[in-house]
């Protein structure tokens, strides 16, 4: 009975077929596992199983889940309703879905703790507002009284597991939490959850896909692939020394090598100019003074959190949403602002892939129609010609060329995907926007994705204009690399620039805040020194968007006049009135 | 193809097949019952007036002595062609005005818009009636007043799916492609929209059936000596009190009719958002 948990020979199957098959471990009172795998392993399944819940259609088909002296499958629904929630609790990746829009924060974190009668409603209130303090939410004693409409989605989410730890559990399940949040967002929710948990002494199940989140948090690793288990060890072990084939290629993926080949030499002229572009919607201005070059054959990759307007400006280029100010050029000529203005020919060398396969394919068509609509709209491909050179397309994607009588219903995410960019393909563009095209996919779809734009890149010398939230996938696939931040540019330069320590403070923060595959980061990092006291910011002063939450604001500049652009001593230029950027030196 | 109808029909649950059986039994007698009626409609053949089931009228006889049988199987056509055809008028109106409304500037979609509201504001039947009575009642008028009736509601939940599908990712593809509003309507949106707005013909179709019946029960819908369902009911109603077949199987026969339609339709429309889960 040394360990605190125990599953043996767990089977969870959904009709006759087997999602989950003899999986066993043990976690020691007090330590973090993580289980680990791609989406569809079976993670999520096993980590409902701990609480013995079966979803909808799926039933536990055999073995054993010890938690504490609780043999948890032989319980019945009533011993099963006193367990979840109140010994064994779970987070769960959407806090923002999870919790009830109409009703206030405080009612629903106190909620379990009064309905096991483990306290009442004062004490419970109380017990909350400490859990609050210890996850640094801002404001613990009023933030019960808000709707969670008026919260962050990092704020939910320790909101969410402040809901969790209040009846004292002593197993937490952790399903993916921080996957939806910012990387900047996610190390903050990271720490807050690491310390509160340990503050608890509980026990923890943490079930993600990444693997550089998973080794900050946890003792030992579990990797699963298609419901079994890969790899069991403890997290160093795992991390280090990987035993397993598929750990190796899980660890390779998560980390894309540079796949980009090098930009040609800069033509002299640029394939797109950007000069002073300002977009809005109605009166909400989103995109501020952007300038930016593309050559042919060069991928720019951009970067920011979300709502920092980097889907805006490739809606700007596409001509979905014409600019209020600025002027756009597309080889030599300016480009017209609306779509209606546009002619085929420029419709036809920009394209635009989308964030979301399943929801840029239309449902209604198959995947020989989807590719093929270009074919005919711009170079008037029909029969026999059309048919042969979408089962080129399909060819050159590495699909099968049979695939193109199917729906595109049945296939899969990557799939998905790799058609979306085949259709933007059969156009023969000179430029591709992808908006986030690796996001919605598991990370070795993703890293073979990225292959294979570097390959197109290659062999049809595209250009690309790369964005992402992710600061690794931009890294492995552009050579000039923009930061957005709030609609505004502050640093733009080669990727090269970037690993030079004089950045825009955002930067700065952005590339911190990326966990590294290796145990104990998330400790060295210390939490964030707090911006320094600055004055109350002017009024009406175009002032700097970052300069709430920047660690190296200056008193008396900072809050006064509009940053300049610095080039720094890497070549980049950056938006901030320390030319130094995020760096010590003379001011 | 007999192979895809016969999987089609397996898939449905039971009630969906009683569904299918009334209106198949309803469409096969509105269009060889003529044929069938064992006696003119018109002709007074039975001695007596609401005679119960005898053997040589299955049916009884109605207020004059004619044969129900007969009449109701040439009658079955008004009502259900009549309402077919004016509930797919009404739904290809409103269908063709929410993808006109979906794609064009906001200036049309609101006086589209704005112009059915003001049609749906009008009570039905008051419109109906007072376009019968200054006009007078005609088949081809009593299919435009249903028709004209019903297709504000099929425009609305039309109007409703389509701005939705126009926000989704793919019509924006389209858009950015640079296709003409005529295709995304027709090959981007349309496609996406037939499965709810089959639904909704249904529904409308068991609407103007009803909306039909209660005009001709009112003496304004199909003129003697044609009757339809609702007519049937009418002309037969003093033999309420005896409990004649002649009211009872006119209104049996619309309740069948409608109950199978909506039997039918809930089937295919679960079905519908089943299918929609799995993806």
């Amino acid at each position: 009975m040394n360990n605190h948990v125990e599953v043996r020979g767990l089977c969870v199957k959904a009709g006759t077929t087997t999602i989950v098959e003899d999986v066993g471990f043990s976690i020691p009172r007090g330590e973090v596992l993580a289980l680990i795998g791609e989406s569809g392993s079976g993670k999520t399944t096993i980590a409902m199983a701990l609480m013995g819940y079966a979803r909808l259609g799926c039933r536990i088909a055999g073995g054993s889940v010890r938690v504490g002296d609780t043999d948890v499958l032989s319980l019945d629904e009533d011993g099963l309703a006193a367990l979840r929630g109140d010994r064994v609790s779970y987070i769960a990746q959407s806090a923002a879905a999870s919790f009830n829009p109409s009703r206030r924060i405080m009612d629903q974190v106190v909620e379990p703790a009064v309905n096991h009668g483990r306290l009442d409603r004062k004490a419970a209130e109380a017990k909350a507002v400490t859990l609050f303090r210890s996850l640094a939410l801002p404001n613990p004693e009023s933030i019960g009284e808000r709707y969670p409409h008026q919260l962050s989605g990092g704020q939910l989410q320790r909101l969410m597991a402040a809901m969790a730890l209040i009846t004292g559990p002593e197993l937490v399940i952790l399903d993916e939490p921080t996957t939806a949040l910012d990387v900047t967002t996610q190390i903050e929710v990271l720490r807050a959850f690491k310390q509160a948990v340990r503050d608890q002494g509980a026990t923890a199940v943490y079930v993600s896909h990444d693997l550089a989140v998973v080794a900050q948090m946890a003792d030992a690793i579990v990797v699963l692939n298609k419901g079994r288990i890969r790899e069991n060890g403890a997290a160093a072990q795992v991390l280090e020394r990987p035993a397993d084939e598929y750990t190796r290629t899980l660890m390779a993926a998560a980390r894309p090598e540079r796949a980009a080949v090098d930009a040609p030499k800069a033509t002299a002229a640029p394939l797109l100019e950007i000069k002073g572009l300002n977009a809005a919607y109605g009166t909400t201005p989103i995109l501020r003074d952007i300038n930016l070059t593309i050559a042919r054959g060069a991928t720019l990759g951009v970067i920011g959190e979300s709502g920092s307007g980097k889907s805006t400006l490739a809606r700007v280029i596409a001509g979905m949403l014409p600019p209020s100010a600025g002027s756009i050029r597309f080889d030599g000529a300016g480009l017209p602002p609306s779509l209606s203005m546009r002619s085929r020919e420029q419709f036809r060398r920009i394209q635009l892939v989308f964030q979301n396969a399943d929801t840029a394919l239309n449902p209604a068509h198959c995947v020989g129609e989807i590719i093929g609509r270009p074919l005919a709209f711009y170079h008037g491909l029909k029969g026999a010609a059309a048919t042969r050179r979408v089962a080129e397309l399909l060819d050159l994607i590495k699909l099968p060329a049979s695939l193109a009588e199917r729906p595109c219903g049945g296939l899969s995410g990557g799939q998905k995907q790799r058609i979306n960019l085949a259709r933007a393909l059969a156009a023969k563009p000179d430029l591709i926007m992808c908006d986030e095209v690796t996001s919605a996919l598991d990370t070795v779809v993703g890293a073979a994705i990225l292959d294979l734009l570097a390959d197109l890149k290659r062999e049809l010398g595209l250009a690309y204009l790369f964005i992402s939230h992710d600061i690794g996938t931009v890294r492995a696939i552009a050579d000039d690399i923009m930061v957005l931040y709030a609609g505004t540019q502050v640093e733009t330069g080669r990727r090269q620039g970037y690993h030079g320590v004089a950045r825009h403070p955002y930067t700065d923060l952005l590339i911190g805040s990326v966990p590294e595959l290796r145990p104990g980061w998330l400790e060295e990092q210390g939490d964030r020194p707090a911006p320094p006291a600055i004055g109350q910011p002017k009024d009406g002063a175009d002032l700097c968007r970052f300069l709430p939450r920047c660690s190296w604001r200056v008193g008396g500049t900072c809050e006064e006049f509009t940053p300049p652009r610095h080039r720094t001593p890497g070549g980049n230029i950056i938006l901030c009135h320390r030319p130094e950027g995020a760096s010590e030196g003379a001011s | 193809m007999t192979n895809a109808i016969r999987s089609w029909v397996k898939a449905l649950s039971g009630s969906g097949r009683l569904g299918l059986v009334l209106v198949v039994f309803w469409l096969l007698i509105a269009s060889i019952g003529p044929f069938l009626a064992p006696y003119d409609p018109g002709a007074f053949v039975a001695h007596d007036v609401f005679a119960g089931f005898t053997g040589a009228h299955p049916l009884g006889s109605d207020y004059l002595g004619r044969d129900v049988l007969s009449r109701l199987l040439s009658g079955a056509r008004y009502s259900v062609g009549l309402a077919l055809a004016a509930a797919l008028l009404a739904s290809l109106a409103g269908i063709t005005l929410a993808l006109l409304t979906a794609v064009s500037p906001r200036w049309l979609d609101e006086g589209i818009s704005r112009f059915m509201d003001t049609l749906i504001s009008i009570p039905s039947k008051i419109f109906s009636l007072v376009l019968v009575a200054v006009v007078g009642s005609s088949l081809p008028l009593l299919l435009l007043v249903a028709s004209i009736t019903y297709m504000p509601g099929s425009f609305r939940i039309a109007r409703s799916l389509a701005v939705n599908l126009a926000q989704m990712d793919y019509v924006q593809v389209a858009r950015c492609r640079g296709e003409g509003a005529a295709y995304i309507a027709i090959r981007e949106i349309l496609p996406n929209m037939i499965h709810p707005m089959l639904a909704d013909f249904g529904l409308r179709f068991v609407f103007i059936v009803l909306l039909l019946s209660g005009l001709s029960f009112l003496g304004l819908g199909v003129q003697p000596p044609d009757a339809d369902l609702g007519s049937l009911v009418r002309e037969n109603i003093s033999g309420l009190g005896e409990a004649a077949p002649a009211i009872l199987m006119p209104a049996i026969a619309i309740a069948t009719l409608t109950v199978g339609v909506n039997l039918l339709i809930d089937a295919l429309t679960g079905r519908g958002r089943r299918m929609a889960g799995k993806e």
